[in-house]
């Protein structure tokens, strides 16, 4: 890539605003699933007994919807992320790539 | 044989539960079956199906960017199957199965942590890898370093990661096989190896990715189908599915002289977290291993170059990711179901009250019992041709990283043709897969429990942390990627050697003698790894070093918007 074009892009202000908002977004998102993921295994390795209590009469601990929502949690975080990174994201890059390749 | 493996191999049974979920990667040693010809003919049509389509991918596969990213023409869904194909390997279906059936929870712990780098992948690494890479992942580590050293690293990270992966499930096919097919191991590693061999060979990345898909879905959908069936005999019901699982252990425990008091608590057990976390420094480094090593394993970066753009690459991580956790909701509830239908059932079990043919037959016996042979059959092949699809794929990410890499950029210094290239990486496709059959042959008597989180942990603490300082720390440069990448690599080996699984169980010391006390090494050596780069990357004052900080913009402006990034090619 040439440098006229970098300094193009680098001038323009919405790449300023994508990279911004996406690197923003990416690390919230990743502070969120480490927060996540890690809370789940502190929670196994300091209160076992926590996650083996039982919900109701039956047999039913708290720890299996927990684990199990750790699984949709992981798959909905992914898809919040993709979904605004093909939307908004996409289209400011669109913005930005036919402003300088023109 | 020595007495040091005799003695692990027992003890691994032994410690049953904790073993079990511990070497969830490993198929173990593994009783020779009376010939399935059921399994044999189903897994047949599927060699035969396979073939058929290699011939037709073959037709496709004219230069060097077809062979490593099959022209880059895959869809985001398309690839988000074959990703998850590359993930779901035989060990996980039959090891997180029987480690469900062998300690509940525990399992579950085990699977979530093989999910959990996924978001990781797609928030810091796909769009940037698929931006910024044309073939392997060191295209984008060396994007704007020197390139010979950062290859040279690259390719020793891929190589490592790709033998210890190719190992385990080489000693993995061979156990399997013999178990399922009734074959001699030695038949069995040799059939893996070549019929991987011509996979790779004639269709590069178009065959390895369509046997990738089609294995997923087969692998997918007879799954779905055990789970339906052991949902289906409690009304859908996960309380009387768990209640009912619960009885029978809190029976078998009482069977096996445990008062009842004991026993309804072992029973319970299965319902809460057991011994699979021991110390809080080994389930973080353990979780670290299995979260960023998802990031740095060369044959699923590898995968982010064969959509067209950044787009079809995030679609195809949450295709993925959401594949992926399906299957271990599954796994979980097909786990739970072979401790009902399978323990129950005397046809299933040894004199000991063991299961026939070890205990990673959980899931195939739970097949006979919910579909009976001729879906076992079906199961049986579906897990050879998981083996196979997996190791195709880490055969031809070794066989990129030699031949793009160390030949392309490193020897021909990126003048090379396409042509040679390619012939290049066919060279290295067949002395690979010799390499794998020899391995399998001379570890079939070892315990490989460790293999596979060896190759996670490398891949967490050499390439992971090379990729991700190279994209998005300006301040990175060659000298601190390739120091601290080494560090990094090195670090994991050794520590991995000098811990309890290596030092005392595979190489016989006396317990109690390992000097590292902890199940992973990631927390460490990722630290070394990243410190490394971050430390000599300040410390580097070299011409060299200004160059690499001055590309950092150019690089930034590519991997954010795209722009010259390499796109669909040779259609």
């Amino acid at each position: 890539m040439d440098d006229n074009l970098v300094a193009k892009v680098t001038a323009h202000p919405k790449y300023q605003e994508l990279k911004a908002r996406r690197t923003r977004f990416g690390l919230w998102l990743t502070i969120a699933m480490l927060i996540v993921y890690y809370g789940f295994i502190l929670l196994v390795a300091f209160n076992k007994p926590l996650l083996a209590s039982r919900l109701g009469e039956g047999v039913m601990t708290l720890g299996m919807p927990l684990g199990l929502g750790v699984i949709v949690f992981t798959i909905v975080i992914t898809a919040i992320y993709v979904q605004r990174a093909n939307g908004e994201f996409d289209r400011l890059s669109d913005e930005i790539n036919k402003a300088v390749l023109k | 044989m020595s007495s040091p493996i005799k003695y692990a191999l027992p003890l691994a049974a032994g410690i049953g539960a904790a073993a079990a979920v511990a070497a969830g990667a490993d198929l173990g040693q593994a009783q020779k079956q009376a010939t399935n010809w059921t399994a044999i003919a189903m897994f047949a049509i599927f060699v035969a199906f396979t073939l058929w389509i290699t011939k037709w991918a073959a037709s496709r596969t004219k230069s060097a960017a077809d062979f490593y990213t099959a022209g880059g023409g895959i869809t985001g869904f398309q690839n988000g199957l074959a990703i998850a194909g590359d993930y779901m390997s035989a060990a996980s279906f039959l090891g997180i199965s029987a480690a469900v059936m062998a300690s509940g929870f525990d399992g579950l712990i085990y699977s979530i942590g093989f999910l959990v780098g996924w978001p990781v992948v797609t928030f810091l690494l796909a769009e940037r890898l698929r931006n910024l890479g044309k073939f392997t992942f060191a295209d984008v580590a060396a994007f704007r370093f020197a390139q010979t050293p950062v290859r040279l690293f690259a390719a020793s990270g891929t190589l490592v990661v790709v033998a210890f992966y190719l190992i385990a499930q080489m000693v993995g096919a061979g156990q399997l096989i013999k178990l399922l097919f009734g074959l001699d191991y030695m038949y069995a590693v040799v059939i893996v190896g070549v019929l991987m061999m011509v996979y790779v060979l004639f269709g590069g990345m178009t065959a390895t990715t369509w046997v990738q898909i089609i294995k997923a879905i087969m692998l997918l959908g007879g799954a779905t189908f055990m789970a339906f069936m052991v949902m289906m005999q409690f009304g859908f019901s996960p309380e009387a599915m768990f209640a009912k699982a619960v009885e029978i252990k809190t029976d078998l425990a009482a069977k096996g002289g445990k008062d009842a008091a004991t026993a309804a608590k072992e029973g319970f057990s299965i319902m809460g977290p057991g011994g699979f976390v021991k110390d809080p420094i080994s389930a973080i480094s353990f979780g670290m291993a299995l979260m960023f090593g998802t990031a740095g394993l060369p044959h699923i970066l590898m995968r982010f170059f064969t959509v067209p753009n950044a787009k079809e690459a995030r679609k195809s991580v949450l295709w993925a990711t959401t594949w992926i956790g399906y299957f271990y909701i599954l796994t979980f509830i097909i786990g739970f179901g072979a401790i009902v239908f399978v323990l129950t059932n005397p046809s299933f079990l040894d004199a000991k009250g063991g299961l026939l043919g070890g205990s990673n037959m959980a899931a195939v016996h739970l097949a006979n019992a919910v579909g009976g042979n001729v879906f076992l059959g079906f199961i049986s092949a579906v897990a050879f041709a998981t083996i196979l699809a997996v190791v195709a794929g880490l055969t031809l990410s070794g066989a990129s990283a030699v031949s793009h890499d160390l030949y392309g950029t490193v020897v021909k210094k990126g003048k090379a043709d396409s042509k040679d290239e390619l012939r290049v990486s066919r060279l290295t496709t067949i002395a690979l897969g010799i390499v794998a059959v020899v391995l399998g042959i001379a570890f079939e008597k070892q315990n490989i429990a460790f293999m596979v989180s060896l190759a996670f942990a490398i891949a967490a603490s050499a390439n992971f942390p090379v990729l991700l300082m190279s994209v998005l720390w300006k301040g990175c440069t060659t000298k601190g990627a390739v120091i601290g990448g080494f560090l990094g690599l090195i670090s994991s080996v050794v520590l991995t050697v000098v811990s309890p699984a290596v030092w005392e169980a595979t190489l016989g010391n006396p317990k109690g003698s390992a000097w590292f006390p902890y199940t992973s090494p990631a927390l460490f050596s990722m630290t070394i790894g990243f410190v490394g780069i971050w430390l000599f990357s300040i410390l580097d004052g070299s011409k060299r070093a200004a160059e690499d900080k001055a590309g950092f913009l150019a690089q930034q402006v590519r991997s954010e918007t795209g722009i010259g990034a390499a796109g669909a090619s040779g259609h």
